[in-house]
């Protein structure tokens, strides 16, 4: 009889394990980089909102604090998205003509409340809680990178699980002292004598590595 | 070496564990008996994972598709997130900040009587429910019906408009049409105009009766419902001459009977409450109370009595009379003559606790057995002591509630009412048969209108039909057990365009008819004036009220002239408030001085939840014992060979929560029935009957113990049905009949609540309705046939479900144990080898400990734990797989050898027991349950795959499978409803009770943010906050002055299943039986030698010897 394969085939058959394992390799390859990609995290991609609001403007050149209008970032789970009201406390005396703030005017006027995209979106099993990482000395800006030069805010990190991880794991590089929290420009370097005697101590009193990463902390 | 025959190896252990335990417990007849089916039963320990293969998709086509799911599992990794809108307010509320809850306090009544509550409002949706701790009728408790009230606010099911003959219309429409009927009337004084409500205690609605009926002078407001006091309002008649209501003081009676009353599901948690702080042991505190119950079914109080008899309904009034007699009732004979021992030795411990005693009647027993009792407590000197008198709270309370109802029936069939107003209740339905407001009836009057809150049975009937507010919605006031006014504000606007009693009733009213219940509740608060609460609004008959010849009814004494004690009846004593720092109101004392004008006192009431001090002053009574020679309506005994007594189901009441599932889906407290009502029978009837029982077994297994009783067939449980006769009627359905230990001989308990036909799609068609046979003049009790039909049905019973086989899982002994062996130790010391290394806990190390002593086995914690943690409802189909959802159960044991008279049952709530050896984390897979730094076995929903096998090597049975979506995720309605701190599970994951880590983590975090540590008694976990016995502690093992801390260290502390080496964080406190030494049948609970003896001796040289066992 015979024989079905010619000689060759042997090295055919070498070769395809190879090629499979390449291209299994290729394939995790791919997935690793495909849900780390910015189509999945939404990382870096500005959004069309409602109303052409500029962080820019108001935090870079007024200089206004986070907190007037997130009022509710350190005493409340959510940073808290101001009312039209807010807006409106300003925005009837200076600017009140601009066809900008239409949307604005319409909302306070129609008592209908604007809708914003969300931006920084975490999926629903995780609770994070703005409180309690401004009171442990987490800056704005650690996570949400520099907002005050940002026109449109997008996503500056990909907000994934591993990149809560790698702080929860070690928050020290993260720890600022209270005053420097709302501070977009922070910059280690120049740092005090008392800034860094008070970054220790809040250092000590974090919760053990082991607290910081246990399933609960975050999901319930 | 291990014995090559293992098998005999086996029986000799489990005979050496039986003979430890020293006492047997068992749970459910087929237990007792050891039939095959529960061998059966128990070998597939998860009768729910049994394979069901109801598919016709072959085996090769099911690997097929799992394999190409399993290919494309991984992609389901790269799903983007939905895009996701932020809608903030225009114009935020002062004092709502996004993200933290608010609690405003509010009040439930059933029955007339209010129970004050917290009600949680996440963005302003009613979440949660929780007991008020300032309210005396709460004291931060509360029971399964007002948890479960979140599920009936957001009912899919409420009608949600104006209709009209079930055709849309509008509130506009409708005040204008019912007006110009009303004004037609106006003529003769609204002689044509009925009202007919449920029992009327709100303050607010009886002043605008009152009102109303100046304006139509001949109008008349009937009020009506199943479960009511019409026999303790005559009873008290009798005995005082005057109608009264009663308070009791469980808190300072050391004795206590009770004469066929569940005190633990009268929807009074305060009872509970008080109940247990006499109950409460403590190394301090080793004196409790004795609790003797003469009942005529099973109920929980016989099961938490020390002493328990069991008699016939119609014995009740004679046996009360025996031991009036026997307590020094003077004119009190009886021709009662069994049980005189009993009766004998517990009225001579009665009498040794003069004052400190209490006698408590049923609400359903005749006005005779009331009259008695008030002649007990007034011959054992308990009035003023441990019982008080006040007015009662209702209107008119010289007529009962169905003489009102008859009157009501005969002038409808004279065609008298021209416009009936039905406000609440559903008539229709749960009206006796004999004086059924049905069709042929309603037909007569021209204009009906309906206010409820479905479209029910009587909504169906009536042209009109208004939807009612829920009491979440809605402005009103209610009185609770003590009187003290209650204040309801709503939370939430209504979600239909509803309207509430107030509102309705102001419109016949010719001025001032449009007016919203707020504007209507504060109006009269004001007119009224807020120190005259105490006042009660009812006496001195605000409702002109005909008795049945047409004269008016005699005023009763107004309250001034009363002599009073000034002092309220009950003083709140808040234990957890400070937990609720959220919700806690203000400190009063400050608040009450600086309070003047009436706005501030107002928003002080509305704050609070209640007006302090407006209990209603004690009424000064005294008994007349001419009651005892009159002469009694001769009690019917006509109806046949069995008695009957209509209980109200502890799950629905009479049928107005029917088409909650949560309510229904909650486990009878005895039987674990799910979704049904049935009738209970002893098991001595069952046999003579031939029901329920296959003769086969009796040979098989068994038959050493007597009785062969079979709930069961195979996995399900099925009974046999029967058709039941009750005083000439009969009930239209098949009644299902279900072997009860306990039960009298020749007495079936049937339950109101079912059978309904317009529940909702919940509620209607499961079970029979009581109200087929209900008649007027017996309402409660009477005479009865069964008749077999030779069918089965299959009933959903949780009872075998879970099962733990006889283990040493339940300790009861006798308190004098405890006083005699004071350094008896009942936890065994945990074994310290473990493979695997220790955890260290340098934070908080959370422990819970559950005392079985305080537990009445109600139920609460179970609900409160599914409201808290959005748990499903599986139906019933699914509970009867053994797949029902709860996180918690309560376990409910019976003791002793002799079915028909057995121990208990007792009751041993369980949830995850948080062990430190965990069996389910090691064998997950996935790391889905892992331990936390904090000792609890978290148990992580995202990771989760469905293999179960965490809950297959899980020896407490606690954890719970999502075998299908059980969760819905569409309605919106319910979407309002979810606790948004926790999350929403999935179909095939794997969830259980985490301690409520959601509250852990929330008293964490603004613990850090104070830079303090959590205090003892910051968290309450669910189930503990709304327990009435303040049986659950939780807290930090690590703080050694916390109070769970210290439970541990009690004597009675125990762990369940040792043997295995898990080590749980929760432990139980072994319940105790206060039994009296000189009573027939007094049978020692001793603790057994070996739990005593290695302990008694040096403790040190028994360690060792112990580790070698």
């Amino acid at each position: 009889m015979a024989q079905i394969f010619h000689r060759g085939a042997n090295n055919v058959a070498k070769a395809s394990f190879i090629v499979a394992i390449v291209l299994a390799g290729a394939a995790f390859v791919v997935y690793t980089q495909v849900s780390r990609s910015s189509y999945l995290t939404g990382q870096g991609l500005e959004k069309q909102q409602p109303v052409q609001f500029s962080h820019k403007h108001h935090v870079g050149d007024d200089g206004i604090d986070c907190r007037y209008c997130h009022t509710s970032v350190e005493t409340s789970a959510s940073a808290g998205i101001p009312p039209t009201q807010t807006c409106m406390n300003c925005h009837s005396q200076i600017w009140a003509d601009s066809p900008y703030l239409e949307p604005v005017r319409a909302s306070y006027r129609d008592n209908t409340p604007i809708e914003w995209q969300r931006v920084h979106d975490l999926p629903e099993f995780a609770y994070f809680n703005h409180s309690i990482h401004i009171a442990k000395g987490v800056g704005c800006a650690s996570c949400h990178g520099q907002i005050d030069d940002m026109a449109a805010v997008y996503q500056q990190n990909t907000l994934q699980m591993e990149w809560c991880l790698s702080c929860h794991r070690n928050p020290e590089p993260n720890i600022r002292p209270q005053s420097e929290i709302y501070n977009m420009n922070w910059n280690k370097d120049n740092i005090t004598p008392e800034q860094t005697a008070e970054i220790e101590a809040k250092v000590a009193k974090l919760r053990s590595t082991e607290l910081l990463t246990s399933c609960s902390t975050c999901h319930r | 070496m291990v014995s090559k025959d293992s098998k005999s190896n086996f029986a000799s252990l489990r005979d050496k564990i039986l003979q430890q335990n020293g006492k047997q417990y068992w749970r459910s007849v087929e237990e007792f008996v050891d039939a095959p089916e529960f061998e059966e039963f128990v070998k597939e320990e998860y009768p729910a994972h049994a394979e069901e293969w109801d598919n016709s998709l072959s085996r090769r086509n099911f690997v097929k598709i799992m394999g190409a799911s399993l290919a494309l599992a991984g992609l389901s990794g790269c799903v983007v997130q939905p895009a996701e809108k932020i809608v903030p307010y225009v114009r935020q509320p002062e004092g709502l900040i996004p993200g933290k809850p608010l609690f405003y306090a509010t009040a439930m009544s059933l029955g007339g009587i209010a129970t004050g509550l917290l009600a949680r409002s996440n963005e302003g949706r009613p979440t949660k429910i929780e007991g008020n701790p300032d309210h005396p009728g709460s004291l931060g408790a509360t029971d399964t019906l007002a948890q479960a009230a979140i599920l009936s606010l957001y009912d899919p099911d409420r009608s949600q408009q104006v209709t009209n003959r079930g055709n849309p219309s509008t509130w506009q429409t409708f005040m204008s049409e019912i007006r110009a009927v009303v004004d037609e009337n106006r003529k003769d004084g609204g002689a044509g105009i009925r009202f007919l409500t449920e029992t009327l205690s709100s303050p607010t609605l009886i002043a605008q009766f009152k009102d109303l009926l100046t304006e139509l002078p001949n109008a008349k407001v009937y009020q009506y419902e199943p479960v009511n006091k019409d026999n303790a309002m005559t009873g008290a008649k009798m005995a005082f001459g005057s109608p009264a209501h009663t308070v009791y003081s469980f808190e300072k009676a050391e004795r206590i009977l009770t004469l066929d009353a569940d005190i633990f599901s009268g929807f009074n948690v305060r009872y509970i409450k008080d109940f247990a702080k006499g109950r409460f042991f403590s190394e301090e505190k080793k004196s409790i109370n004795r609790l003797y119950a003469v009942e005529s079914s099973v109920s929980l109080t016989g099961a938490k009595a020390d002493h328990r008899l069991g008699v016939k309904p119609s014995q009740m009034v004679e046996i009360t009379k025996a031991i009036a007699a026997a307590l020094g009732v003077s004119g009190a004979v009886s021709n009662y003559t069994e049980n005189a021992d009993w009766i004998r030795a517990m009225a001579k411990d009665l009498n040794e606790n003069k004052g400190k005693s209490l006698v408590v009647p049923g609400d359903n027993q005749p006005p005779m057995v009331h009259a008695l009792a008030h002649a007990m407590n007034s011959a054992l000197g308990n009035v003023g002591q441990t019982v008080t008198y006040t007015e009662p709270f209702q209107p008119s309370p010289e007529l009962t509630q169905v003489e009102m109802l008859k009157q009501l029936i005969s002038e409808i069939d004279g065609e008298a009412v021209k416009m009936l107003v039905i406000l609440g209740g559903n008539p229709v339905y749960n009206t006796p048969a004999d004086l059924k407001l049905n069709f042929e009836r309603l037909k007569k009057v021209p204009v009906r209108v309906h206010l409820g809150q479905l479209v029910d049975e009587t909504g169906e009937l009536c042209q009109w039909h208004i939807s009612e507010k829920h009491f979440l919605e809605m402005w009103s006031d209610a009185r609770a057990y003590d009187g003290t006014v209650s204040i309801v504000q709503p939370l939430i606007a209504p979600l239909y365009g509803s309207k509430s009693i107030h509102e309705v009733v102001q419109i016949f009213f010719k001025e001032n008819y449009d007016k919203s219940d707020q504007d209507i509740v504060k109006e009269f608060w004001q007119k009224q004036g807020m120190d005259s609460a105490s006042k009660p609004v009812a006496a001195g008959s605000p409702v002109p009220q005909a008795s049945p010849d047409g004269t008016p009814a005699a005023e009763s004494k107004p309250a001034d002239n009363a002599v009073a004690e000034t002092k309220p009846v009950a003083s709140p004593s808040p234990q957890t408030a400070e937990a609720k720092t959220v919700a806690s109101p203000s400190p009063q004392a400050g608040a009450a001085s600086t309070a003047t004008t009436f706005e501030d006192k107002w928003r002080k009431a509305v704050h609070d939840g209640f007006i302090a001090n407006s209990a209603l002053p004690a009424k000064s009574v005294s008994v007349n014992n001419a009651f005892l020679t009159a002469t009694q309506p001769a009690p019917v005994t006509t109806g046949g060979n069995l008695e009957v007594t209509i209980l109200p189901d502890p799950g629905v009441y009479d049928g107005r929560f029917s088409n909650n599932g949560w309510l229904q889906e909650l486990p009878n407290r005895m039987t674990k029935i799910t979704w049904d009502n049935v009738a209970l029978i002893s098991p001595n009837t069952a046999k003579r009957l031939g029901i329920n029982q296959n003769k086969d077994y009796n040979d098989l297994a068994g038959g050493e113990l007597g009785t062969t009783f079979v709930n069961t067939y195979g996995s399900n449980l099925s009974s046999d049905l029967a058709t039941l006769t009750y005083e000439g009627g009969e009930i239209q359905k098949p009644v299902p009949l279900w072997v009860s230990p306990g039960q009298p001989d020749d007495v079936v308990t049937i339950y109101m609540g079912y059978g309904r036909t317009r529940a909702g799609k919940v509620g209607t068609g499961l079970g029979y309705s009581a109200f087929d046979v209900m008649r007027s003049n017996a309402m409660y009790a009477g005479f009865g046939t069964i008749n077999p039909t030779g069918t089965q049905t299959q009933i959903a019973s949780t009872q075998i479900h879970f099962n733990m086989e006889g283990r040493d899982l339940l300790q009861v002994y006798e308190v004098d144990e405890f006083v005699e062996h004071e350094n008896v130790h009942l936890s065994h010391d945990e074994y310290p080898k473990s493979m695997y290394t220790p955890f260290v806990y340098d934070g908080n190390k959370w422990g819970m400990t559950i005392d079985l002593n305080s537990c009445v086995g109600c139920n609460s914690c179970v609900l409160a734990c599914q409201s808290e943690n959005n748990i499903p409802v599986v139906g019933k189909e699914q509970v009867e797989r053994s797949r029902e959802m709860h996180w918690m159960r309560v376990d409910t044991y019976y003791g002793g050898g002799d079915i028909n008279n057995p121990e208990g049952p007792y009751s041993q709530p369980v949830l995850c027991q948080q062990c430190e050896q965990a069996p389910c984390e090691t064998v997950c897979p996935v790391h889905a349950t892992v331990h936390s730094a904090e000792g609890l076995n978290d148990m992580v929903y995202n990771r989760c795959v469905g293999t179960r096998y965490c809950s297959n090597n899980c020896p407490y049975k606690v954890r719970r499978f999502n075998f299908f979506l059980y969760q819905d995720w569409d309605t919106p309605q319910y979407k309002l409803m979810r606790n948004p701190e926790v999350s929403i599970r999935s179909r095939g994951v794997m969830e259980k009770c985490t301690y409520c880590t959601q509250r852990i983590s929330a008293a964490r975090i603004e613990a850090e943010k104070d830079g303090r540590k959590i205090r003892d008694g910051e968290i309450l976990t669910a189930c503990q906050s709304v327990c009435p016995t303040d049986a659950i502690i939780f807290g930090d093992l690590n703080d050694e002055s916390s109070k769970v801390a210290k439970s541990k260290k009690d004597h009675r502390n125990y762990v369940l299943l040792n043997e295995l080496n898990t080590q749980p964080r929760t432990t139980y406190l072994t319940g105790l039986k206060n039994l009296n030494k000189e009573m027939p049948g007094y049978k020692a609970l001793k603790i057994p030698e070996s739990k005593l003896g290695k302990h008694d001796s040096s403790v040190k040289g028994e360690k060792s010897t112990e580790a070698a066992h």
